[in-house]
């Protein structure tokens, strides 16, 4: 073995585990749990750094050893030495490359605390990855060589883990041996790092000089840095303050995740309590609604507790029987946060596929669960300078500020006061792949001072008087299907029959009240939002709709079926294929497409989404428009 | 006044959480269920999360007929103890083609598990499955999702999992896609062990020392669970002072030697010992990156 273990200080009581073990398992019992994240760039030393604090606290067994040491031999970068970032390199590919690619989590124990290490990689492109490492830690390990300085990569996961709100900052600076411990040229690091850090709102971190692979400063303080008197890197790990503990003196939120209701007699509130505490006889508020009540009992399988706090899973049971469900928050009743509909964010995209400003989105937040808008970004953040820029979209690894809006009023808190009500991911419809990770910082002064106006005549008065059920007959299809010809039929059926109609047309809308938008991604959404709440209003008014719109994207024609009441909106499939659709090509279109003429042309250059499940669905191959409209009118009866 | 947490309230408190969502969320969830330490602490973790309900969904034992007696003794108890339906399947195929541990070596473990995992989630619809995999066992499990999502055909693409981020799970998924969710991901086999003793779980004796029929074959310590052990030739059954760190298909799963029949002292052999767990498993040693391949197969 070499000479860099030979000065490894053990850090576990082997002698209390053979002496006493009931003494030991108390004190493994009461540690305290601490998460971290490790940032570096590739060469730092990170993965030889978690490898070192692994083997310094015994968490690699003989057989795990003796595969380091053949492995290190065979494909390590440290010569005949051991090669800590062997053990912490995980998936076959990886090991291939020489690099971390993702999120890995390691777990190691002291006499005090228990451990949970995320590994974030240091390239570029995986801004995600780091991001969704620091989303659930206490504090950051951010490495530097000693060698190199502050790096633009530094100042990137620097300005990460500031945004994900993480307080506690060891600046790390690695590879000591290989400047001879030179104190002035440590100094000189950390005071550049410290100019950096506060511009960016980093008003303290803790440095310390340590060289991972030869073990300085890791369990105890080394002799080749007589001139650093702060703590070893494992010491200071064992006593930095825990963010659960902060929680705990903050007012009470608690997001109810299930409503357990095994018998009649028993109904209680299951969720985590996000912060505070709680105990029988407490006054509470359930948001949105507002509604009070008090704590009634808090229940688990161990018996009934007198308090709860921040961090535990709990069951609450109230006195008085109030609605609350899932996705409501139970909180301080004199102290409660607040609702709203409209918020300023920063967004991290984490998808290939860019933020498209309008579409809607599920987003999630505590055990909520809405829908979603995001507004073109004001700017967005450039990492490495901290510079910021226009953009008119988030693509993959951009943060930006933007605007989002909910389709429903949500329960928040600001980021910075509360991580559980202020995180929020975005989710696409279509794919359910998590494409953002957002923070809610506040809430916009429209939501507020914007309030629905109650009318005494509503939707159901309008639609008596006209002796029919509204609806929303919504037409999609390619350029040339025959859309608007076969609405136009249907509606001549539905006008004999004495039913209130109105038909909205595609290239008539835009030649009024979509005049000012064009045909890119966001403006074809933003025409359907505008001709959807135009049918909405309408359909309010009590008529029945017909709209024919190519409405090419799934997401957007769900939006306005969203919008409706359940039955009220009735997807029509007008199914005719390219070829067949390019072929009639009624107003020369595809003609003018294929010529590089028009741009994002559905069905040439920009993609159609046909309904998967549409309501009714027409072949205009088999069928003529007449034909069509017939059997459409058939599907659709009765009509009151 | 404040009342810091311990790391295990912490680990219950999120395993708790996790459970919780996915119920919430899911169409018809299940927990897969191998009668092992790692399983007991799960259904004793859901026994909490939904108290006073029993858990609301049934568990799943995907069965190889190889399992030690003692775990089909256990398996029948705790079920009942937790008011839970018990599901055990038996992949027909394994069973008509006579496949065995002995005879088939890799194929039988892809046989009764990694197909009969699949046959049995399809046939019942089962759209998440709850597993006691932990991050700690093996090099490609650290970096696993809690919320880990499988393709129709049950495969695993670890370029295509979803980030996750604070305590956020996306559980949305197409009709013919699954999920598995770890709930104690997070845990390591120190803080199982002491989450057993501190809560009183009960496990297989198998866990505790007791003096066994036992051979020594390719370097691994077998126990003679039943008649349908072939000894090969000059091989003499020896009794011995065993337990064991894992538990499954007994022909394949090595005993350690050791006096250890009380909890605490299990607990003070694993800190003092030198081997990690999995070693006592013939899966991982087949060929380097094999839990990754099996993963990407389908297996748990």
């Amino acid at each position: 073995m070499t000479a860099s273990l030979d000065s490894t200080v053990i850090y576990k009581t082997d002698d209390l585990i053979a002496s006493d073990i009931d003494a030991y398992l108390d004190v493994h019992q009461h540690k305290s749990l601490l998460r971290f994240i490790t940032c570096g760039s590739v060469d730092d030393g990170k993965s030889t750094l978690i490898g070192r604090l692994l083997y310094d606290s015994k968490m690699i067994f003989e057989d795990q050893l003796a595969t380091l040491e053949s492995d290190s031999k065979r494909m390590g970068t440290q010569g005949q030495d051991i090669d800590f970032a062997l053990l912490v390199d995980g998936l076959a590919a990886e090991r291939e490359q020489g690099i971390t690619i993702d999120v890995a989590y390691r777990f190691f124990a002291t006499e005090k605390r228990k451990f949970i290490v995320a590994d974030c990689p240091g390239h570029e492109q995986y801004t995600r990855n780091m991001v969704t490492g620091a989303s659930t830690a206490d504090l950051a390990v951010i490495l530097i060589d000693a060698r190199k300085g502050v790096l633009v990569q530094t100042r990137r996961h620097s300005y990460l883990a500031k945004l994900l709100g993480i307080r506690n900052i060891v600046l790390a600076v690695n590879k000591m041996d290989l400047i001879d411990y030179d104190q002035a040229k440590y100094d000189a690091i950390v005071a550049e790092y410290s100019e950096f850090a506060a511009s960016i709102g980093i008003s303290d971190f803790t440095p310390m000089p340590i060289s991972g692979f030869k073990g300085d400063n890791i369990t105890e303080i080394s002799a080749n840095t007589p001139w650093y008197n702060g703590l070893p890197l494992m010491a200071h790990l064992e006593t930095v303050a825990l963010d659960n503990d902060a929680d705990q003196t903050k007012p009470l939120r608690m997001a109810v995740q299930w409503v357990n209701r095994p018998n009649l007699d028993f109904r209680g509130f299951s969720g985590q309590i996000a912060s505070g505490t709680v105990h029988p006889g407490d006054a509470i508020r359930v948001l949105p609604s507002g509604k009070t009540t008090t704590i009634k009992k808090i229940v688990t399988l161990d018996g009934e507790l007198q308090e709860a706090v921040a961090g535990q899973s709990v069951t609450l049971c109230f006195n008085d029987e109030i609605d609350c469900s899932r996705g409501d928050v139970i909180a301080a009743a004199d102290n409660p946060p607040e609702v709203a509909d409209q918020f300023e964010s920063t967004i991290v995209w984490m998808a290939d596929d860019a933020l498209v400003p309008g579409r809607s989105y599920w987003l999630k937040l505590g055990t909520q669960m809405v829908s979603a808008t995001v507004q073109a970004p004001k700017y967005t953040v450039n990492v490495n300078s901290m510079e910021h820029m226009a953009a008119k979209t988030l693509e993959l690894n951009a943060i930006g500020v933007a605007e989002i809006s909910t389709d429903k009023p949500i329960v928040f808190a600001p980021y910075a006061d509360n991580h559980a009500l202020g995180g929020f991911i975005l989710i696409d419809k279509i794919s359910n792949a998590t494409v953002a990770a957002g923070m809610l910082h506040f809430s916009l002064r429209r939501a507020q001072n914007v309030h629905w106006q109650a009318t005494d005549i509503g939707r159901d008065a309008h639609a008596m008087l006209k002796n029919q059920k509204p609806k929303i007959l919504w037409f999609t299809g390619l350029s040339g299907s025959g859309k608007s010809t076969i609405a136009n039929e249907v509606e001549k059926a539905l006008h004999l029959m004495n039913r209130h109609t109105f038909l909205l047309d595609g290239d008539n809308v835009r030649h009024g009240l979509n005049k000012d938008l064009g045909f890119t991604e966001t403006d074809r959404i933003e025409n359907i939002r505008r001709v959807g709440e135009v049918a909405k209003l309408m359909a309010d008014a009590g008529l029945i709709v017909l709209t024919a719109f190519i409405s090419p994207f799934r997401a957007e024609r769900d939006m306005v079926r969203a919008m409706l009441p359940e039955g009220e909106f009735v997807e029509i499939f007008v199914d005719t294929p390219l070829e067949v659709a390019e072929a009639r090509d009624v107003k020369g279109l595809y003609k003018k497409a294929r010529a590089g003429q028009l741009k994002n042309f559905t069905g040439i250059d920009s993609p159609y989404e046909p309904p998967e499940h549409p309501d009714i669905r027409v072949n205009t191959v088999e069928m003529s428009p007449a034909e069509a409209a017939e059997y459409i009118v058939r599907q659709l009866m009765p009509l009151k | 006044m404040t009342k810091t947490l311990t790391h295990l309230e912490r680990l219950e408190a999120e395993a708790i959480y996790i459970m919780r969502e996915v119920v919430a969320e899911a169409e018809k969830p299940v927990m897969l269920y191998s009668v092992g330490k790692d399983s007991a602490v799960m259904l004793h973790l859901a026994r909490k999360a939904f108290y006073p309900s029993p858990p609301p969904f049934p568990l799943l034992h995907v069965d190889t007929t190889w399992k030690f007696k003692a775990m089909y003794a256990l398996r029948e108890k705790a079920a009942r103890d937790a008011g839970m339906e018990l599901i055990v399947h038996q992949n027909p195929e394994a069973i008509a083609r006579g496949i065995n541990p002995f005879d088939h070596g890799s194929l039988h473990t892809d046989m009764w598990k990694t197909e009969g995992l699949k046959q049995a989630l399809d046939a019942h619809g089962f759209d998440v499955a709850f597993g006691g995999a932990r991050r700690d066992e093996e090099k490609s499990r650290a970096k696993e999702r809690i919320f880990s999502f499988r393709t129709a055909t049950h495969g695993w693409d670890p370029k295509n999992q979803r980030p996750e981020l604070w305590n956020l799970y996306n559980a949305r998924k197409a009709k013919s896609e699954s999920i598995r969710v770890f709930p104690i991901s997070n845990w390591t086999e120190l803080d199982i062990w002491q989450y057993i003793h501190l809560e009183n779980i009960e496990i297989v004796p198998l866990y505790f020392s007791a003096p066994r029929p036992t051979v020594t074959r390719d370097g691994m310590l077998l126990m003679i669970d039943d008649e349908r052990f072939p000894l090969q030739e000059g091989e003499v059954p020896v009794e011995r002072s065993i337990r064991f760190r894992t538990l499954g298909c007994y022909p394949l799963t090595g005993a350690v030697e050791s006096t250890a029949s009380t909890l605490p002292e299990v607990i003070q052999e694993m800190l003092l010992t030198t081997t990690s767990e999995r070693q006592g498993r013939a899966i991982d040693h087949d060929q380097a990156a094999s839990m990754e391949k099996k993963k990407q197969e389908g297996y748990f």
